[in-house]
């Protein structure tokens, strides 16, 4: 799995490239949290479209990311959420809490 | 008919998580699959084998037994371990119940493979073991007469 972590203003934006799953998710998650808390941003974005494959670890994860947010009076947002990804999250109910958009403009518009 | 079968067994190391689906993907991939369907039994073998590693072997190293099973259009996939087994299967079978929340575990896992495959069974024995059946039904194939 490759990360990509950028900043714009208050947000993290996070591109995922390759496999997300109970191995890789830990190494991710530190990363993650780690700039999230050592840049003091308030928002992150996900941004999945370069993500092949993602199990329930992944609903874990984004959950996690949402609740730091919340914490920290920020929000979570989901980009590029492909048919694959959307069959697993609805699954979980996720989007009752964190929204999709199909673009980083779109998403940062909200924040 | 019995068309065609394999057997798998690995370390319960989390690296195998991924080849473990890809495996068992591979295999699957000679009843003509669609993506989406390949990415439905990949995404339940990875649930399973997760279950297996973290909850069965816990923090100890164990042996991880996939089986796969080609009879017509369908396959049945077996996955077991000789962990510490599961005390209540109604109760991790319910959506978001989680022994680990520590870990960000959604408790979805269970909830996943019965939503990806169309059947799902899973028998446990606390301190012998836990084995997961499950079957998909492939509807591209054209069956030969």
């Amino acid at each position: 799995m490759r990360l990509d972590l950028t900043v714009e203003g208050k947000n993290l934006v996070v591109k995922f490239n390759g496999e997300l799953d109970h191995h890789t998710a830990q190494q991710i998650r530190e990363k993650i949290d780690e700039e999230y808390r050592r840049q003091k941003l308030q928002n992150i974005i996900l941004d999945l479209k370069g993500l092949n494959f993602m199990d329930s670890s992944g609903i874990g994860l984004i959950m996690g990311r949402y609740k730091i947010c919340l914490n920290n009076n920020g929000k979570l947002a989901l980009i590029h959420v492909n048919s694959r990804l959307e069959k697993i999250l609805k699954v979980s109910g996720i989007f009752k809490i964190v929204k999709k958009y199909d673009s980083l403009s779109e998403a940062c518009h909200i924040f | 008919m019995l068309d065609n079968s394999m057997k798998l067994e690995f370390p319960s190391k989390s690296q195998n998580e991924s080849f473990a689906r890809v495996v068992v993907a591979s295999f699957a991939s000679q009843l003509d699959p669609t993506i989406d369907e390949l990415a439905d039994v990949k995404t339940a073998v990875s649930e399973a084998v997760t279950n297996a590693i973290i909850h069965g072997y816990e923090d100890t190293e164990g042996i991880v037994y996939v089986e796969c099973k080609i009879i017509n259009n369908k396959l049945e996939i077996i996955i077991k371990d000789n962990g510490q087994g599961i005390r209540d299967i109604n109760m991790v079978m319910e959506p978001l119940y989680t022994t680990k929340p520590e870990l960000e575990r959604s408790g979805m896992g269970f909830t996943v493979m019965e939503t990806f495959m169309d059947e799902l069974e899973v028998k446990s024995e606390v301190g012998k073991g836990t084995h997961i059946r499950m079957v998909k039904e492939f509807k591209s194939v054209s069956i030969k007469e």
